[in-house]
């Protein structure tokens, strides 16, 4: 009984990391209507300017709050320059594009930091939560910023003008353009704030993962799973689903035999697919219906 | 905000493409077919090599045209298939014994079912998650064929050391470019048999889920079956390059057929034109020579060259080499008439 409680324990730890990309992954999709590929990039990328700014001495929640103004201008940057153009091609046009980016700032980052491990700070520390053995400060704190920023965009998006125009932009462009929304820049806004939730979700899970230019592979895919459990386009699906990801990979880790380290990624491809084929919305998902 | 409300109205998964410009015209078609035929009597067996793997890629190229340009899915799985018909084919071939002829058709068959069965989820999801599952899908397969369950057949991490087959009835040739003539001979049947498929009943339907999905399940197509065949029948033809792969390459291991592998084939796709059959052959001639151009300008920078060469292709010709193709034939045709 101690080893399950344990392993739960655990699991949520590692679960805030997926929760925290499954977010990004969700928060875009409700912005912009689409899904980067080149999100967990765009996230290592900036993960790599704070660790920068610190090797250059700027203490860290200076480092922070720069990152999260470099993301969020370089996510607008990249939407008018790319994205903005393209924006009435094919959604095949999107993922070469996607392809393009994340191919770009992998070997721009590879070239400017090369492909060595880095240590990255924790502003919480790594001693022991509350006595605990199987949960470390960092990842209580993970935890906390997980949910403070599930409540921040939760009011954001039901509670502010603008955050109310995104979303119509986001979901019946057409009609939001007649009342007088800019969609144009709701979209580069999007992509700004999702850039700078990358960041977050890049600067926590830096400590535990390592700073590298392939740190994210994997993440992604778990983020990806988490958002689909939880349903695509819920936030507080994205959350849950992550957690929920988090303590299934724990637990079957524990309880099958034969499951290790090496068959993370096919645990999360038969997770994908297990709930494609019995509940297609996820947890928390709507139905959506599409017109001719 | 209740769920009735809750309407979207898509953009096109890909460009429609007339289903007239999907081939060559018999000319063109007759000038490319002999300059195959002739080029490897002229070089040397390293360039041999390379235009067999340039055959090879474009018949994955090709597998995944059919499934997105034809059907308009995505797959950015289709390393996995190759990976699984070059295991096949692999394991057929030094555990059982069995001919390398022989095992193509197995290692089809073993990926059309593979194809097929992973189209049905396939179903609930369209265009970016089908991206991002067998995105999914691509990154898991490595890790699958390590798993030390199976290391027996297919020899883990160090994979498998496959034999080159000589020339049968003592033809006077090379292996390598005896292998070339029988990788051209089977990348022609699969061709013609593409454009077939396409121009049939079953590519119409294909074409019409690809235009508008719920138009063409009013008209009484049945969506979720031609959706799953047009997986199998891509993961099937991926499986036969992914054969012949291992046998050209004489090696199949897992970190051989990574995520890489899988983009590498959708840029490929792209630069060809999506839709554009022939265009699999400039596609593959991209994925194959430029990586060499790329690493040539900056080695360390070869994925940024890489990505800026594709932003470039999508700006200034979003149809890739179909474009290229027939805009030289307008203004030969514009020269002739002067």
């Amino acid at each position: 009984m101690e080893l399950l409680t344990n392993q739960i324990l655990a699991g949520i730890a590692t679960g805030a990391i997926y929760a925290c990309m499954a977010l990004a992954v969700v928060m875009i999709y409700q912005a912009i209507d689409h899904l980067n590929f080149a999100q967990g990039e765009m996230a290592m990328f900036s993960t790599f300017v704070a660790w920068q700014l610190m090797q250059w001495g700027v203490p860290y929640w200076g480092a922070f709050i720069i990152t999260l103004a470099f993301s969020f201008a370089g996510g607008v940057v990249i939407e008018r320059a790319l994205f903005k153009p393209l924006a009435k091609a094919p959604i095949l046009t999107h993922v070469a594009g996607f392809i393009a980016l994340y191919a770009i700032i992998n070997s721009v980052a590879g070239l400017t930091w090369d492909f060595t491990i880095k240590q990255f700070p924790s502003p919480f520390g790594s001693s022991p939560f509350l006595g605990s053995q199987l949960i470390s400060t960092h990842q209580a704190g993970m935890i906390g910023v997980t949910l403070v920023l599930l409540v921040l965009l939760y009011l954001f998006f039901q509670y502010t003008r603008i955050g109310l125009a995104m979303r119509a932009a986001a979901t019946m462009p057409e009609s939001a353009r007649l009342v007088g929304i800019n969609t144009s820049w709701m979209i580069a806004l999007g992509w700004g704030m999702a850039a700078a939730i990358g960041s977050i979700a890049g600067m926590l899970i830096a400590p535990v993962v390592f700073l590298e230019p392939n740190m994210m592979g994997g993440v992604l895919i778990y983020g990806f799973a988490a958002a689909v459990l939880g349903g695509l386009t819920s936030p507080f699906g994205a959350v849950v689903g992550g957690f929920l990801v988090g303590i299934f990979e724990n637990l079957a880790g524990t309880y099958i035999p034969g499951v290790g380290n090496e068959l993370k990624l096919p645990i999360a491809l038969a997770l994908i697919i297990t709930v494609l084929v019995v509940k297609p919305n996820g947890l928390f998902g709507r139905a959506i219906v599409k017109r001719v | 905000m209740s769920a009735a409300e809750d309407v979207a109205t898509d953009h096109a998964a890909v460009a429609a493409v007339p289903k007239k410009a999907l081939a060559l015209g018999p000319a063109a078609s007759l000038v490319i077919l002999l300059l195959l035929i002739a080029t490897p009597l002229f070089v040397k067996n390293f360039i041999i090599f390379q235009m067999t793997m340039w055959l090879i890629y474009a018949i994955a190229v090709l597998a995944l045209n059919i499934l997105t340009g034809g059907s308009g899915q995505f797959s950015l799985g289709q390393s996995a298939f190759y990976a699984l018909g070059a295991y096949t084919s692999a394991i057929l071939m030094e555990h059982f014994n069995v001919n390398y002829v022989l095992t193509l058709p197995v290692s089809g068959a073993v990926c059309f079912l593979a194809g097929y069965l992973f189209g049905k989820p396939a179903l609930r999801l369209s265009g970016i998650y089908l991206a991002l599952a067998t995105f999914a899908l691509a990154t898991a397969m490595p890790q699958l064929l390590k798993l030390g369950v199976f290391e027996h057949w297919t020899g883990g991490v160090q994979g498998l050391v496959v034999t080159k087959p000589d020339a049968p009835f003592a033809l006077p040739m090379s292996q390598d470019m005896w292998l070339y003539y029988f990788t051209l001979a089977i990348s022609i049947g699969i061709y013609l048999a593409s454009v077939n498929l396409l121009r049939s009943r079953s590519g119409r339907a294909m074409m019409a889920i690809r235009d508008n999905e719920i138009a063409a399940s009013a008209m009484g197509v049945d969506v979720a079956l031609y959706k799953t065949l047009a997986f199998g029948v891509s993961a099937g033809i991926t499986g036969v390059a992914g054969g012949l792969g291992a046998i050209a390459v004489q090696f199949v291991a897992p970190d051989g057929y990574t995520i890489t592998l899988a983009i590498a084939l959708f840029l490929g796709m792209v630069v060809g034109g999506v839709g554009w059959l022939p265009g699999s052959l400039a596609g593959s001639a991209f994925i194959v020579f430029v990586p060499n151009i790329a690493e040539g300008i900056s080695k360390g920078l070869s994925g940024a060259v890489f990505g800026i060469i594709l932003i470039v292709i999508i700006f200034v010709v979003p149809h890739g080499a179909r474009q290229v193709a027939y805009g030289a034939q307008h203004l030969i045709g514009k020269l002739r008439r002067n």
